[in-house]
């Protein structure tokens, strides 16, 4: 087999491989992107569990609101501002459901996907020795941890957090007479402009890496769509945040100079904020799906030891979504008062962007046909992530329709699509790529029994707590409401609401079985061979975990694709992507693009 | 990446033959992208903001000294040209070339800047600011009615004041790498450091045209 060497010296040996880093550059001050992806794995996951304790907060409040019978568990903690006599004050409940989505957008399921997976993956996937820029990549992680410590310290300041929706609104967002909230939507603010330039770093960095250093024979065409997918969603995240960028900044102006860029006096418009942020908040939902829709991808082929079903085709539905995703925001505007013509535009765009989803999920079901599927936990995931996705996608459907989203607009029905597709589809992507590769990243496997069952339970009750929001939806339940119990219409659909509520926290405890699993496995997991899965992508050729440096100074040399399962070429029903055969039957490939 | 600083002087591993374009030259221009969507979303907004409320705003000289601005667009555009002067330099070896262009190009840099500085002080003394309760600008004519209202003070600040910001960060990379070049690090084969903030450097005379006709000229 060709071997690509490293820089060598004249006797032919590899250039030392010293590790003689202390122990703080080694893991606290690391360039190496496996640690790197390893520091955002446990920075998100602290997020992950605030923003559910949160979510727990706010389910509280809507199964018994205002009732002293059933008083706020921890309650008691919080100071007076928040809650008195066990029962939340409205204006804690809009930071609630504020922080909720504000942390686990950005804090949580972001970093989660590209902060841990670009970080930890692309270098390994493509048969490079680390990023582009090692150091930036530091910078990138160490900006995001200011940015969530802003984030937090708002929950204590004056006034308490934000409470402007985590979309944040103008003028509610910028200013104080209306919200009561002063310091924590410029902590707010000034958070998402930092957590901005980490992602931004990142992104940088993913592109060059992606673009440029691809081991030999790795050509584009034979990247895993794990690398893809983040390849794509780095140019989304490129191009999408200096706009959140630019408008947070506006609003920083608002909220602190007195200027009135969104605020109706002196011919500010509240509207341009909405443009500004949903112009970035589009792109973003993409940017919160396509890496998760990538590891499926790859997960997906790994459990039914089958090619992945148009490997082209994927490609150009991941570019297809990212393209076209910056032409649909203005359906979180149908009911700004636009122009209805304009309102069409939109609802025509966001009903193709459906196409490419739909080929993905077609091709997905076309891996799995006939397929002699290994129901690993990863698989599971996966499997998951289907099923789920799809109906948080065909819930889009009507709400991209203009007149059905007059109704629906604001209720529980788009809180049903949300978390479909972004605990359905994200989270459950996020469980399975944590399980499928902490084998590599900390050289054991998870524990398999805890694992079915964190499945099964997450599933079942995840199901249970947000289905039922679509009949509350189009029943008339509008979100962020804090007491339904005031209008009679909404009285009457409270049991659901009890229902959800107490789904929820089971489903909140569950994850705790998923918390133990992982942090038991750290240190107790089966110690796990290079390859525990029998896939074909580069990162299974390193050993687990890889060294500094990742393969001792000799890159890999890619012969094909990712997807060779039951291949007739090998007896095994794998073949990866670094094994040369003999004699090939085919005429010999060239390494160049 | 311990084992590739030592080994920096042997062979770089074969790869991938990319995109044709070294690792720091690409990442330059990838970031520059999202510079552009920046400075988009700041100039969006002020085209959004002027058009629906155009009385909001002053007409081209009302306010802004366009004459004065015109000529530090024109030194601007100039420092520009020694950059591309300085990098030519280099890349033919000449590295005495390289130290003074690059000098030049910084101080013109500086001089841009101090010119932005000495009109937003005049500009704040003749009462335009961005904030409402303070805003008094008249324009050139000193008795006659407000020109524009507060709007107009906190769009134009914010979008000059931002590209300043980029400048000023600019002025002091050119300063790192003219201290450099006078100590002779950059050679005719190593001199990728002044190619990446040239392109910043033409990024930012870009932004500023654009910024300068829509602002002081329209």
């Amino acid at each position: 087999m060709s071997t690509i060497v490293l820089p060598q010296d004249a006797q032919g040996h590899a250039a030392p491989h010293h590790d003689d880093r202390s122990f703080v550059r080694k893991y606290i001050f690391s360039t190496d992107h496996k640690i790197i992806g390893i520091q955002f794995l446990f920075m998100s996951l602290f997020f992950l569990l605030v923003g559910g304790i949160l979510a727990m907060a706010m389910r509280w409040q809507l199964a018994w609101p205002s009732d002293p019978n059933v008083p706020l568990p921890g309650g008691g903690m919080l100071p007076e501002t928040m809650v008195t006599n066990g029962i939340m004050l409205p204006e804690f409940y809009n930071s609630l459901v504020t922080m909720h989505g504000t942390i686990m957008v950005f804090f949580a399921i972001m970093p989660l996907l590209v902060g841990v997976w670009a970080n930890y993956l692309i270098p390994l996937q493509i048969g490079a020795e680390d990023m582009a820029f090692p150091r930036l990549n530091m910078a990138s992680f160490w900006t995001a941890v200011p940015a969530g410590l802003i984030m937090m310290s708002s929950f204590f300041v004056v006034g308490g957090a934000a409470n402007a929706g985590w979309t944040g609104y103008a003028p509610l967002s910028v200013n104080e007479v209306y919200s009561g909230v002063k310091l924590g939507q410029q902590l707010w603010a000034l958070s998402l402009i930092t957590l901005g330039f980490s992602s931004l770093m990142g992104s940088v960095n993913y592109i060059t890496t992606i673009v440029n250093m691809r081991a030999p024979g790795m050509t584009y065409m034979r990247m895993p769509l794990s690398t893809w997918a983040l390849f794509i969603t780095s140019i989304l995240i490129l191009l999408a945040i200096p706009v959140l960028t630019g408008a947070l900044i506006l609003m920083f102006f608002d909220q602190t100079l007195g200027t009135t860029f969104y605020q109706p006096q002196d011919g500010g418009q509240p509207l341009l904020w909405q443009h500004l942020f949903w112009f970035f908040g589009h792109p973003e939902v993409y940017i919160l799906i396509l890496p998760a829709m990538g590891f499926v991808s790859d997960i997906l082929s790994n459990g039914a030891r089958k090619p992945i079903f148009g490997y082209t085709a994927m490609v150009l539905a991941i570019a297809g979504i990212a393209f076209l995703g910056w032409v649909v925001w203005g359906h979180h505007m149908f009911m700004s008062g636009m122009n209805p013509m304009l309102g069409s535009t939109f609802m025509v765009t966001t009903m193709l962007i459906a196409v490419p989803s739909a080929i993905k999920t077609f091709n997905w079901l076309g891996t799995l046909y006939r397929a002699n599927i290994r129901f690993h936990v990863p698989m599971l995931h996966a499997l998951a992530f289907v099923s789920m996705f799809v109906i948080g996608g065909l819930s889009g459907i009507f709400l991209a329709n203009t007149p059905v989203d007059i109704p629906l607009h604001d209720t529980y029905f788009v809180v049903a699509h949300i978390h479909y597709v972004l605990f359905g589809g994200s989270l459950f992507a996020i469980f399975g790529a944590i399980t499928y590769w902490f084998p590599k990243m900390f050289g054991r496997m998870m524990n398999k029994p805890l694992g079915y069952v964190h499945f099964a339970l997450t599933f079942v009750f995840f199901n249970l707590t947000f289905f039922p929001m679509h009949m509350l939806g189009s029943g008339g339940h509008m979100r962020r409401l804090y007491d339904p119990t005031q209008y009679p219409n909404l009285a009457e659909m409270q049991d659901t609401n009890v229902f959800i509520t107490i789904s929820a926290l089971l489903l909140f405890g569950t994850q705790f079985i998923f918390l133990v699993n992982f942090f038991w496995s750290l240190f107790k997991g089966e110690k796990a061979p290079s390859n525990p899965w029998e896939a074909n992508s580069l990162e299974w050729a390193a050993p687990s975990p890889p060294p500094h440096g990742n393969w001792d100074g000799v890159l890999p040399t890619v012969h094909r694709g990712p997807y060779e399962y039951a291949s007739p070429e090998t007896e095994a029903d794998y073949l990866p992507q670094t094994v040369a055969l003999r004699a090939p039957a085919r005429t010999h490939e060239p390494i160049g693009d | 990446m311990s084992s590739h600083a030592a080994a920096a002087h042997l062979a770089e591993p074969r790869r991938m033959p990319g995109i044709g374009v070294y690792n720091m030259k690409l990442g330059m221009w990838v970031f520059l992208l999202s510079e552009v969507m920046f400075f988009a979303s700041l100039i969006g907004a002020y085209i959004i903001l002027r058009f629906a409320n155009p009385e909001a705003f002053g007409l081209p000289g009302e306010v802004l000294n366009v004459p004065l601005t015109g000529v530090n667009t024109f030194i601007l555009i100039c420092s520009s040209v020694t950059m591309v002067k300085a990098f030519a330099a280099i890349e033919n070896g000449d590295r005495n070339g390289l130290k003074w262009y690059l000098l030049a190009t910084a101080l013109l840099g500086a001089v841009f800047v101090g010119i932005q500085v000495v009109e937003y002080n005049v500009l704040a003394h003749e009462g335009f600011v961005p904030i409402a309760s303070e805003y008094a600008a008249h324009g050139r004519d000193e008795t006659g009615p407000l020109v524009g209202g507060p709007l107009y003070g906190a769009t134009f600040y914010t979008m000059t004041g931002f590209h300043g910001l980029h400048v000023t960060i600019g002025v002091l990379c050119l300063l790192f790498l003219t201290v450099r070049a006078f100590m002779g690090k950059y050679t005719q084969a190593n001199h990728g450091g002044v190619e990446i903030v040239g392109l910043y450097w033409h990024f930012v005379d870009l932004v500023w045209i654009i910024l300068f006709t829509i602002v002081y000229l329209i």
